[in-house]
């Protein structure tokens, strides 16, 4: 399981999942940004990896107070564009559904969630634009560039500090 | 959700060509096309065109050892993994002469029906449900019954549990090889699953009974339904392949009574019989085929939501899904109870020259694979028959008989009940090739 498990009061203070399919490029890039976070070693803080698939994200996040999500996104903004949404103002833009052949994908499963009354106490998204979504391992240039300001924000966030948070 | 019901944003009329284009057929598994053509007030055309590219799995699996069949044709498809495992084992310990022991068997079974309870709890609730009761999406079904979707999720959750545990993870198991397993869980751990199973028995009855009551189209058709049947159980992991015309075949006589042809239009193989045409394979072939199988509480559960021993109303899929779940559940319990760890996980199996044949009931039904394996245990041909690609060809027939009395319609609603109609089957395009544009075009 590609988790860092740091629990406090039984609770997880904040978790981020990177999404995305590790074998397409600039798709992983959620991931990425993961994977940087862990090196980190953040106390309180979960991380984890996964594929995107709906209700499997439900799942993940019961319980967590702040879960922040990163995805790969295609909304047709130049590569390496970062998009940030706080999920309580709602629903994420129909542009960043990306395609599936799954039942499901992120910004489903945040509506469903919603509708179920199963959205964590505070989500945030962001959606990092991919550029190659082709076969294979690496993200492009300007893609890996988006990598470390996403990261950087996100440790913003996790302090309470978060650029949207005024 | 991919899609939406149509509207009039989503529905386009082409005013030269009078046709109706539906963007993305929602909620199915995999991108491909349907187009019926409407001359005179008749069908003139209905085909079902997969244009996802194909995915050359037969032929990248040349070159490869016979043990490493299982875990790539398992990435043929997320949802149902499990039954490409299952399938290429049964073949390659075929062609090896090799018969795992009955621990193995029942605990490969059980694996079997976690994959069965989370694809059907998957369909039946947020893909095909809301056809019944007017949503466009699971989303939207679930803000004004909650209660429901969380039904399906917790059954959904309970199956992928089970797969997590004997498969090592819920997607793409890894646990599973020829011969057996490389891990088998102990007691302790299955003891601790048969509680969240017992919940889903009682989730899987009340959805049973809640399936029940959607309202269904008046319509029937008549299927040649093929399946596997077993001397003694429900079909899943064996059998001998049976229709409802007689035909009773080993699974190793599949390719003389089964072709797959060429269509110029779809990037899928399209299955027939050898002496005749379409045939139906899954929920509704399985449960028509076997419903002596099912035990006495089962069947009872069914013949209370309105079901007889044989449906042919497609649209009733979902309650023959929701029985399935139920059974699912019950033999999972069943074999949880009975469970003895196996002396050994596998057993070693050494590969001989030769061809072998494996056939599993997937969820959306028969899975047919044959691999050609050298002394060595190098793979020199492979060929994998899903159950998506074997229903094409009904699932034509089917949008033809059943557009024939509703050409009057005007197009949003036609087009919108022919989506329903293909949501029958739960079509995996991704195993077929790959779903969906639906066109409507008529004069």
């Amino acid at each position: 399981m590609c988790s860092t498990r740091v629990q406090r009061d039984g609770r997880w203070q904040a978790l981020v999942i990177g999404v995305g399919n590790p074998y397409r490029r600039d798709d992983a890039v959620g991931r990425e940004v993961v994977r940087r976070l862990r090196r980190r070693a953040l106390s309180g803080v979960q991380l984890v990896e996964q594929d995107g698939e709906g209700t499997a994200l439900l799942e993940v996040w019961e319980g967590a107070d702040l879960v922040i999500l990163v995805d790969a996104v295609a909304s047709g903004a130049a590569p390496g564009t970062v998009h940030r949404f706080d999920a309580a103002e709602g629903p994420l833009p129909a542009t960043l559904a990306r395609g599936s052949t799954h039942a499901m994908g992120v910004a489903e499963a945040v509506e469903l969630a919603r509708a179920l009354g199963r959205l964590p106490r505070r989500l945030l998204v962001y959606g990092i634009e991919g550029e190659h979504f082709s076969p294979g391992v690496g993200l492009s240039v300007r893609v890996r560039e988006a990598v470390d300001r996403v990261v950087a924000s996100i440790l913003q966030d996790l302090r309470g500090g978060g650029e949207l948070d005024g | 959700m991919r899609g939406r019901r149509p509207s009039a944003q989503r529905v386009s009329v082409m005013k030269r060509t009078k046709t109706i284009k539906v963007d993305y057929l929602a909620r199915v598994e995999g991108e491909g096309a349907m187009d019926v053509r409407i001359r005179g007030g008749q069908v003139t055309e209905v085909r079902l065109r997969i244009f996802e590219p194909p995915r050359f799995f037969e032929a990248f699996l040349r070159g490869r050892r016979f043990t490493e069949a299982p875990d790539i044709t398992a990435r043929i498809c997320g949802i149902c993994p499990v039954a490409y495992q299952m399938s290429a084992v049964a073949a390659m310990e075929d062609v090896c002469g090799v018969q795992v022991e009955e621990p193995v068997r029942l605990l490969r079974r059980l694996l079997y029906c976690g994959e069965w309870i989370s694809s059907h709890s998957l369909h039946i609730y947020l893909l095909h449900a809301p056809d019944f009761l007017g949503y466009e999406s699971a989303i939207h079904m679930a803000r004004d019954h909650p209660e429901v979707v969380q039904r399906g999720l917790g059954l959904k959750k309970a199956g992928n549990d089970l797969m997590t545990l004997l498969g090592g993870r819920e997607v793409h198991p890894i646990n599973v090889r020829v011969g057996g397993f490389y891990r088998v869980p102990a007691k302790a751990e299955l003891a601790q699953i048969a509680e969240r199973l017992k919940w889903a028995r009682d989730a899987a009855l009340e959805t049973v009974r809640w399936a029940g009551t959607l309202p269904f189209p008046d319509y029937e058709h008549d299927y040649e339904f093929v399946a596997l049947r077993h001397a003694r159980e429900y079909p899943i992991v064996e059998g001998r392949l049976v229709s409802n015309r007689g035909l009773d075949i080993a699974v190793r006589e599949y390719d003389h009574h089964f072709v797959e042809e060429q269509v110029p239009y779809s990037n899928a193989l399209h299955s027939r019989l050898r002496t005749g045409g379409a045939y139906l394979v899954g929920p509704l072939a399985r449960y028509n085929l076997n419903f002596d199988r099912l035990p006495a509480a089962v069947q009872e559960a069914a013949r209370e939501a309105g079901l007889g021993p044989v449906c042919r109303n497609p649209f009733q899929s979902i309650v023959v899904r929701s029985v399935e779940v139920l059974y699912a559940c019950e033999e999972a319990l069943r074999l949880i109870d009975l469970y003895e760890p196996p002396q050994r996980p596998f057993v070693e199996v050494c590969p001989r020259a030769g061809t072998g044949y494996g056939c599993t009931e997937a969820p959306r039904g028969i899975l047919y694979h044959r691999y050609t394996i050298d002394a060595e245990g190098v793979i020199t041909d492979a060929k994998i028959v899903p159950p998506t690609a074997q229903n094409q060809k009904a699932m034509e027939e089917d949008l033809r008989a059943f557009v024939a009395p509703r050409v009057d319609l005007d197009h949003a609603t036609l087009t919108w009940q022919c989506e329903q109609a293909i949501r029958n089957y739960d079509p995996c395009i991704s195993c077929a090739t790959h779903f969906l544009t639906l066109r409507v075009d008529r004069e």
